[in-house]
């Protein structure tokens, strides 16, 4: 394979004036960037900045309105995905492209001309060559359900590699890894690099960055807010790019006043029937008043599972989950929020909220115990007065509580979830990943009301895959990995290589005990 | 160069307007037809939607069909809503037909205004069980309601005619296949004296209203819909799917038994094969075409009424086959398919691209 090493041509990709424009929104408002050979070129940019729409310009998925494309020197138009890749323009995807019923070298023959894919043992041994010249082991006969997120990540690498890319883009390829895995990746980019590779990296952690990428671009509405050497400059001053200066970038969190024990899950295993979930194996943890605990993990090892028992849509034995010294593992979700239980999922257009209903209805999903309803009728003046201080005190920006809960941005919805959860005054709020996907703004606000309700008292369980968010919120800190957790350790006594061996598996005892309980 | 393009916001204009085009769409389509025929486009279309309601005895006959209609369609909403997909309010109807008239023969020599409600009972209570039976297939075997009721649906049928063959069937009626007339204290009251509308058009639109105020301000309501749109938000609230398939199923089978149970105690007065000319059937229409909402499906089921009546009137009138009724209510429901795509999609002119290809774009932009 050749990776461009005979292109001597300076800039590999120049993006001159691009702009795309979506009903209602400027995606991309006259964006200029290059790529030199070699380099590893990283795109920064909130949620909404239009850093999407930039890669799937490169990459061919839409075409801009306006602006050009230069590749290698030459203006070009790329007019689909597979024109991009016959370029040498290979992507990584932040939700993978592989078929998980099929092996390694079935996915990565899908992508290759016909005659290419035909010979399956030259293949195998192309796979095994590229996978070992640069330090990912892969086997070509697995089947990509038995594989890890970061081995799944190495599939989509190589397969971009084996098509001989002379850019890769990788989009967020650190959110789905343990800080090992990272630390791995990173060896492999650098490699690439300097056999003159290009690398378009997109990512939102500063740190990364500043540790791999030569060049940085960053994006906000839409435009080139600034170009700078990561290296050379701080992750506040990056930060400060990406939001604009009136926004606070980060939250003082005071210590935690831990009271006494609220929440003990014992024994709590369920068996998944879905082929590729995840089952929960003894887990076992104490929460208290107070406090919030944070849960690690690399995404797909179970936390899913853990939201949907605790929350109360995975049925239980009474026994196994105790809230207040009441046994509650049987109970349906709303029973629980009777209780003082709030929840906040993951996903929140399609679970925590219904799209196409206003926020008004919204607030009736959970909060009807909040005297909304009286005798099996609602009353909707209660209703509205209720998402109506949601959103004045959680400065939900939207257009009043009758706007659909699918026209609100990611970081506003949340916000409002959030809200509609916190009201109603919960003694437990169990949150997934509450700041994924949201702006720094509103990110800031959410980990605000997160302590406030910790301070008020309330036992927060935060499960996230963002570490420094769990770093600077939590007091107490674990990870789960495979549907078993590790134990739960005050966050100061664990450091991230720590952290990181828990994340892989590595708890280095049965990974029940519970040691600060 | 025309295209389909998604709206960012569905059109609330198109989901109304919707009807009103299918329906003027089904009018030129059945002048083409006429046409084709040879016979007087204007003649036919005017027998079929205005000769049959020109009179007061013509409008109660409309109110006489809009009457089952409109009670199968009430209850249809609220599975629809729910996005359970019951097909079986014609056999809810057929086994409501059973059920009352089942009693109503027992109770022959019985009179007392009690009679009367006890047989629209059994029909109400025959439907909820025929119901039942798919809701119980549904959340205990995870069985698709949409076979279980079509089957069912089959059942009720034969289990109707067996009975007006064999055991109900009328020993002094030189071997036809009916039932015994019912005593008069069985028999619903006409609601306009002189014709054949009955009590059972206002059964009708009581549950119409009874399905706004459900949905317009019960939880049980909020629920069904919650249900209904996003059934990964219903088990996130604890909206038991289980709970509300059952009082979903219970209400449709209640509501059509009942329609059933009317019809036999109303204009036909006795227990007959041909019961039903497909009214379950036809109530699917009646409910998209109403737009699940309750004034819609009033509007709806005279509209569809009119055309059972304006179907036997172009048979007697214009010696047109009886198909004709079918092929209204077919057109209607396939162009209104056609143009509730518009509720979600517009076309756009675009003009002759230069450039050789052009991808759509996406909708979603939020990620972006």
């Amino acid at each position: 394979m050749k990776t461009g090493k005979t292109m001597s041509a300076a800039l590999r990709l120049k993006l001159e004036g691009i702009v795309k424009e979506y009903p209602g929104c400027r995606a991309n408002d006259g964006i200029d960037l290059t790529v030199e050979a070699g380099e590893i070129h990283a795109l920064l940019g909130e949620n909404g900045a239009g850093k999407s729409t930039l890669m799937k310009v490169i990459y061919g998925v839409i075409q801009p309105d306006a602006g050009r494309v230069i590749w290698n020197g030459h203006p070009v138009k790329v007019e689909s995905p597979a024109r991009a890749r016959e370029m040498g323009i290979g992507m990584v995807f932040q939700h993978f492209s592989l078929f998980e019923t099929l092996t390694v070298a079935e996915n990565i023959a899908l992508g290759l001309p016909a005659d290419e894919a035909r010979d399956r043992r030259k293949l195998n041994q192309l796979i095994r060559e590229v996978s070992d010249r640069y330090g990912m082991a892969l086997d070509p006969r697995r089947y990509v359900s038995t594989l890890s997120m970061g081995e799944r990540q190495r599939v989509e690498i190589v397969r971009c590699l084996i098509q001989e890319s002379t850019l890769l883009i990788l989009d967020e390829p650190t959110s789905v890894l343990t800080p090992q895995e990272v630390d791995s990746l990173f060896t492999t980019l650098r490699q690439l690099a300097r056999e003159g590779c290009s690398v378009l990296f997109i990512s939102h952690k500063l740190e990364e960055v500043r540790n791999l990428c030569d060049r940085a671009t960053v994006l906000r509405h839409g435009r080139v807010s600034g170009d700078c050497r990561p290296a050379k400059v701080s992750t506040t001053e990056i930060a400060r790019l990406m939001v604009g200066d009136d926004t606070p970038i980060s939250t003082e969190v005071s210590r935690a006043q831990p009271g006494d024990s609220l929440l003990k899950v014992r024994n709590l295993s369920w068996k998944t029937r879905d082929p590729f979930g995840t089952s929960l194996e003894r887990v076992a943890f104490e929460l208290r008043r107070g406090e919030i605990v944070g849960i690690a993990g690399v995404a797909g090892n179970g936390q899913d599972e853990l939201l949907k028992a605790l929350s109360g849509e995975i049925p239980l034995t009474p026994e196994c989950i105790e809230l207040s010294g009441k046994p509650i593992g049987d109970l349906a979700p709303n029973q629980r929020r009777r209780l003082g239980m709030a929840v906040v999922p993951e996903e929140r257009l399609g679970r925590g909220a219904v799209p196409a209903m206003s926020l008004a209805d919204n607030a009736l999903l959970t909060a009807a115990g909040e005297g909304l309803v009286e005798r099996g009728l609602v009353r909707p003046g209660r209703v509205r007065a209720y998402a109506r201080e949601v959103i004045r005190r959680f400065g939900v920006r939207c257009n009043g509580e009758d706007s659909a809960a699918a026209s609100l941005s990611g970081g506003n919805l949340q916000k409002y979830i959030i809200g509609r959860e916190a009201l109603q005054n919960p003694e437990l709020l169990v949150a997934s990943h509450p700041t994924w996907g949201v702006d720094v703004g509103s990110a800031v606000a959410i980990h605000e009301a997160l302590v406030h309700l910790r301070n008020e008292g309330a036992a927060i369980l935060l499960i996230s895959e963002d570490l420094d968010e769990l770093y600077q919120l939590c007091n107490r800190i674990g990870a789960i990995c495979h549907g078993r957790l590790s134990p739960l350790a005050a966050t100061a006594d664990v450091g991230i290589g720590q952290l990181g061996q828990w994340m892989a598996g590595d708890f280095g005892d049965d990974g029940v005990t519970d040691v600060a309980a | 160069m025309l295209q389909l393009e998604r709206r960012p916001v569905d059109s609330s204009l198109m989901r109304w307007a919707s009807p009103v085009l299918a329906l003027v769409l089904t009018v030129i389509t059945g002048f083409v037809l006429f046409l084709a025929l040879g016979k007087d486009p204007v003649e036919g279309l005017t027998f079929f939607f205005i000769t049959p309601i020109s009179d007061l005895v013509g409008l109660a006959e409309l109110g006489l069909k809009m009457a089952p209609l409109l009670l199968c369609a009430a209850g249809l909403t609220v599975c629809y809503r729910a996005k359970l997909w019951n097909i079986g309010a014609e056999g809810h109807f057929l086994m409501g037909a059973l059920g009352a008239s089942v009693v109503a023969v027992a109770l022959v020599d019985m009179s007392g205004f009690w009679v009367l409600p006890v047989v629209l009972l059994a029909g109400v209570l025959a439907g909820m069980l025929w119901a039942g039976i798919a809701s119980g297939l549904k959340t205990y075997l995870n069985c698709n309601e949409i076979l279980t009721t079509i089957m069912l649906n089959y059942i009720a049928l034969n289990l109707l005619l067996y009975t007006v063959h064999g055991p109900l069937k009328d020993p002094m009626g030189f071997g036809f296949p009916q039932s015994v007339m019912f005593a008069d204290s069985a028999l619903l009251p006409a609601l306009i004296p002189g014709t054949r509308l009955h009590l059972g058009l206002a059964f009708g639109l009581l549950a119409a209203v009874a399905v706004w105020v459900l949905f317009a301000r019960s939880f049980i309501g909020f629920q069904l819909n919650v249900v209904g749109q996003d059934h990964r938000a219903a088990a996130f609230a604890g909206f038991g799917a289980r709970r509300l398939t059952w009082f979903a199923f219970l209400v449709g089978g209640a509501t059509a038994g009942l329609a059933g149970a009317s019809e036999v105690t109303g204009p036909i007065g006795q227990l007959v094969p041909q019961v039903s000319p497909g009214y379950g059937y036809t109530a699917i229409i009646v409910v998209f075409l109403g737009r699940m909402h309750a004034l819609g499906i009033i509007a709806a089921s005279a509209l569809l009424a009119l055309t059972f009546i304006g179907g036997e009137m172009l048979q007697i009138a214009m010696n047109m086959p009886k198909a004709v009724t079918g092929l209204f209510q077919g057109l209607l429901l396939f162009y209104l398919l056609t143009c509730d795509a518009f509720i979600h999609y517009r076309i756009r002119l675009r003009a002759p691209v230069r450039k050789p290809t052009h991808v759509a774009a996406p909708a979603a932009t939020q990620e972006a």
